[in-house]
């Protein structure tokens, strides 16, 4: 769960005041600018998930239909992907297949992918997403606090946390948070989303099982739902915190280094007040971008922590695609995470802008 | 002697060197500060900005700051608790930083960092601290202090950066300014227009200024007094005025390296700095 | 011994031997003082003499079976138990340090220039050569790396080299960018004006005076992802698409764990120790190498 740290600079400090109009046509030129490069960089993205499915394979459509497929499927397989075409034309089929949503069928389930993957996500995104406020909640204090006490045991042992985050398997924590804390303990449910004896109870309506307990009025359920989540959720919301809290720190030591901070403290500001007003408040910015960073690489945790703990989501669809060589499945979920990491990418850069009064 | 606003004696700072040593950069500074105003001039890295921080310590460890005595108005500053010196700092001590451009909070309004230094050491609710903050910025002579007031440091320029600066500092009525360099970040046609806003209000509110700079035709202009520093230690003592009686070796030195209209010299002479060094 | 540290200390080194002694020997004290980037020196030293050494260290045949023995709990004999064939996991861990060194070595050797390379060109080059270059930089970056991987593997087939093929191909942007970046100053600088007026080929200063130039930050970088590149790797041997059986891979070794790791918890445990202990000793020295050659940018 490498997730690149690529902060971006505090803006330049510029002295031109913009007038509220002014201020607005800049606004929509970014938006505009944003779009335009978000749309380069998926329409990249294409053509590397093309070339992995089209240009790799020896035989690309015995990858998209198994090669104990009979020869006339094969035959007019080969003919519908266009395979007979030049590669310009077949990408940019490809393209005007993808933007219409039509990945192709998926072999090892036999659906179409694109039902396949609506109906998985919504499970990946409600782990990530409790997983992300763990990393949240936890995280930046734990990072400020290192800040503000540089040097001493309590930031050592942050920092050696924050690490942790780079040095350990997801799968293999998950792994050992099953043995201890499920197998041993009885404090988490196992893997898989409920108990067995509630499967199926809960028409899916948002897919977000909390929710749609909630909704169809089944407490027992949300409560057992919230139980086989608490493992997961702690596994990813660690590597959450552990990037979140030694990104805090970082832009914090920046913060606390600053002139200004002298300033607070010579007029008497009391120590956490300069901390949580004055270093952090500038600090707040840049922290959306390193959530939303952090959120995108839960997403590709996902995909190890999914295969551990039986979690019906995007990243299992997307092993148990890979090892029944379901091209066509792995592809259109690699090219799904790309594109939500690609969107969250650039939209905390859009909020960044927007908030930051010296961006203005 | 009830005058006497600061009483420093054998003033010592010091930060560890990579070799495992110590390096002192303030030796045994020893002075005292009544109502007047105080120039203490040096090259940089003479130590003379250290000792103003050392004086609110606010020096932070692995730096450290040792002195046989460090009276404010009668408190001994050493032995002061953390909120104890916090009250200290601000209300009867302020200093003016160097440079309004990295010295002031970028995400705060000027109004709010300058309400934050009264609100700090003074009761007050937040309707009532409006009006002595904008008078504040009147008595810095910014013209129209409700816009002011909303602006970003940005969005200001140096000079009117600096004058936010002042208002800041002095707004809750300190005994003592120190003055780090306040003038060497702006530009030279706003120096003086601070330069007078400082002593202007120095002088109405019957405070103790320290005026830290290298620039010593300003200091003698400016002060009362002047200690000329080279290396962490006091090498000169004498009254503005008297400044060209000075006759150590160092501060000879400064004098002579400082350019004159009415002269024609085809190099200025280089600083002997062994000449201030103890041997 | 005195003068000889103030030889090393020198602040105008008389020859250029004593000048590179001299970082080297200011660059080993700022580690030193460094406790944490001590222990992870300490830890990639560990590995590579256990890799070295292998034979000599392991107590066991890493892929002898001996049913006999399977499951057994760490103890004398086997101090950290057996596996489901009745193999010693202590040698097989011993011996997995072989693969993951030659993992990282591999794709470092062909990424970390690659990227270079390729930085190094955008940024001499300018114009569209930099724009398509840095394009296609931003979409691998932009890209989240153990799925691309993932996808990779798949379109080549499972297998070590195909593994590292794949985790190099998700790792040369990030080098490129930082090689971009430090050319960029390199070229603007007058010493490479003057190659150029000499006649030098585009090819000759990028090669020989603008490469060299990227080492240092390249060196922080490569340790710092040594980490990434480790859980990458064990993360494809856990799916089963990096080394095969009966390759004592760590990752792989954890996934054979899967299926006991209820009641035979070392199973899967112990080669996770090695992965976490290897991957943190990368990441601390990957920070004191950084805190030590590049004072700029304390941590981030």
């Amino acid at each position: 769960m490498s997730v690149e740290a690529s902060i971006a600079p505090v803006p330049g400090v510029s002295r031109r005041q913009g007038t509220a109009g002014r201020r607005i046509v800049r606004l929509a030129q970014n938006l505009g600018a944003v779009g335009i490069s978000v749309f380069l960089t998926v329409l990249g993205l294409m053509a590397i998930t093309f070339f992995i499915g089209r240009v790799i394979p020896i035989d690309p459509v015995a990858a998209a239909v198994g090669d104990r497929a009979p020869k006339d499927v094969y035959e007019a397989t080969r003919l519908a992907m266009g395979l007979d075409r030049p590669l310009y034309e077949q990408f940019y089929r490809y393209c005007v297949a993808v933007f219409r949503g039509d990945f192709g069928m998926s072999l090892s389930t036999g659906n179409r992918v694109v039902d396949d993957i609506v109906r998985v996500f919504p499970a990946t995104f409600e782990m990530a997403s409790i997983g992300i406020v763990v990393g949240v909640l936890l995280g930046v204090p734990m990072g400020v606090w290192a800040a503000a006490r540089q040097g001493s045991w309590i930031d050592q042992v942050i920092r050696v946390l924050g690490l942790m985050g780079y040095a350990v398997p997801a799968f293999w924590l998950g792994l050992v948070g099953l043995a201890v804390f499920y197998a041993r303990l009885r404090w988490v449910g196992g893997p898989g989303r409920l108990d067995i004896a509630y499967d199926g109870m809960v028409d899916p309506v948002t897919g977000i099982l909390l929710i749609d307990a909630l909704l169809a009025g089944e407490p027992a359920i949300a409560r057992n739902a919230l139980w086989h989540l608490a493992l997961p959720c702690a596994v990813l919301g660690f590597f959450s915190l552990a990037y979140i809290a030694r990104m805090t720190r970082s832009l914090m030591l920046d913060q606390l280094g600053q002139e200004f901070i002298v300033t607070a403290r010579v007029k008497g500001v009391p120590e956490w007040k300069v901390i949580w007003k004055h270093a952090f408040r500038p600090i707040r910015i840049p922290l959306i971008t390193v959530i939303g960073l952090s959120y995108a690489g839960l997403l590709e945790g996902s995909v190890m922590i999914e295969t551990i703990f039986s979690w019906p989501g995007l990243g299992n669809y997307i092993t148990t695609a890979l090892l029944n060589a379901d091209m066509n499945a792995v592809l259109a979920g690699t090219l799904v995470i790309g594109a939500v990491f690609i969107v969250i990418n650039k939209a905390s850069d859009v909020l960044y802008r927007i908030l930051d009064p010296r961006a203005r | 002697m009830s005058d006497t606003l600061l009483e420093i004696r054998n003033l010592r700072v010091s930060f560890p060197t990579l070799q495992g040593g110590r390096v002192e950069v303030v030796k045994g500074l020893t002075f005292g500060l009544g109502r007047e105003r105080l120039g203490i001039v040096g090259e940089s890295g003479s130590g003379k900005s250290m000792t103003g921080r050392a004086i609110l310590r606010l020096i932070r460890p692995p730096g450290r700051v040792t002195a046989d005595r460090m009276d404010f108005q009668g408190k001994d500053l050493r032995s002061l608790d953390e909120s104890a010196m916090r009250a200290v700092r601000g209300a009867g001590i302020a200093m003016v930083m160097q440079d309004p451009k990295y010295s002031l909070n970028p995400v705060m309004t000027v109004g709010e960092q300058i309400s934050e230094a009264l609100e700090t050491h003074e009761r007050i609710g937040r309707r009532d601290v409006r009006r002595p903050v904008l008078e504040m910025l009147e008595a810095v002579r910014i013209d129209d202090p409700v816009r002011v007031a909303k602006l970003y440091p940005h969005e200001v320029s140096g000079g009117m950066g600096q004058r936010v600066m002042i208002a800041m500092m002095l707004i809750p009525r300190p005994a003592v300014l120190i003055a780090d360099e306040p003038t060497s970040a702006l530009d030279v046609s706003v120096q003086a227009q601070v330069l007078d806003i400082i002593d202007d209000l120095v002088r109405s509110h019957g405070m103790g200024l320290i005026f830290i700079s290298h620039d010593l035709d300003l200091v003698a202009g400016y002060c009362d007094r002047i200690l000329v520093m080279n290396r962490g230690e006091i090498v000169e003592e004498c009254a503005a005025g008297r400044l060209s009686e000075a006759t150590h070796p160092y501060t000879r030195g400064l004098l002579a390296a400082v350019p004159r209209l009415d002269e024609v010299r085809d190099e200025l002479p280089v600083m002997d700095r062994r000449a201030g060094a103890p041997a | 011994m005195s003068g000889t540290i103030a030889w090393l200390l020198d602040e105008t080194p008389t020859s250029r031997m004593q000048a590179r002694l001299g970082r080297l020997y200011r660059l080993t004290l700022a580690i030193l003082a460094n406790p944490l980037a001590v222990v992870g020196a300490v830890i990639v030293l560990t590995l590579v003499l256990t890799a070295a050494f292998a034979p000599l260290i392991a107590t066991h045949d890493p892929i002898a079976q001996s049913l006999s023995e399977r499951l057994k709990p760490p103890s004398a004999a086997h101090w950290m138990g057996t596996d489901e064939l009745g193999r010693d996991i202590w040698s097989r861990v011993v011996y997995g340090s072989r693969i993951t060194l030659t993992i990282v070595l591999l794709v470092a050797a062909i990424a970390a220039p690659l990227g270079m390379v390729i930085g190094a060109v955008a940024a001499y080059a300018g114009g569209w050569i930099d724009r398509a270059l840095m394009g296609l930089t931003d979409i691998f970056l932009s890209m989240p790396k153990l799925i691309l991987a993932l996808a990779f593997v798949a379109a080549l087939g499972p297998g070590i080299e195909n593994a590292i093929i794949a985790i190099a191909i998700t790792s040369w942007p990030g080098y490129a960018r930082i090689a971009r970046a430090e050319a960029l100053v390199v070229r603007r600088s007058e010493f490479v004006a003057a190659v150029e007026l000499q006649g030098a080929s585009a090819w000759r200063v990028i090669v020989s005076n603008i490469l060299p130039l990227c080492v240092s930050s390249m060196i922080i970088r490569v340790t710092l992802d040594m980490a990434g590149i480790i859980l990458t790797a064990a993360g494809l041997g856990f799916i089963g698409l990096g080394a095969q059986p009966p390759v004592p891979e760590w990752g792989a070794m954890i996934s054979r764990g899967r299926s006991f790791i209820l009641d035979q918890w070392w199973v899967a445990t112990m080669p996770g120790f090695a992965i976490v202990i290897v991957s943190l000793g990368f990441c601390l020295l990957g920070d004191g190498l950084r805190d030590a050659l590049d004072p700029r940018r304390k941590e981030g």
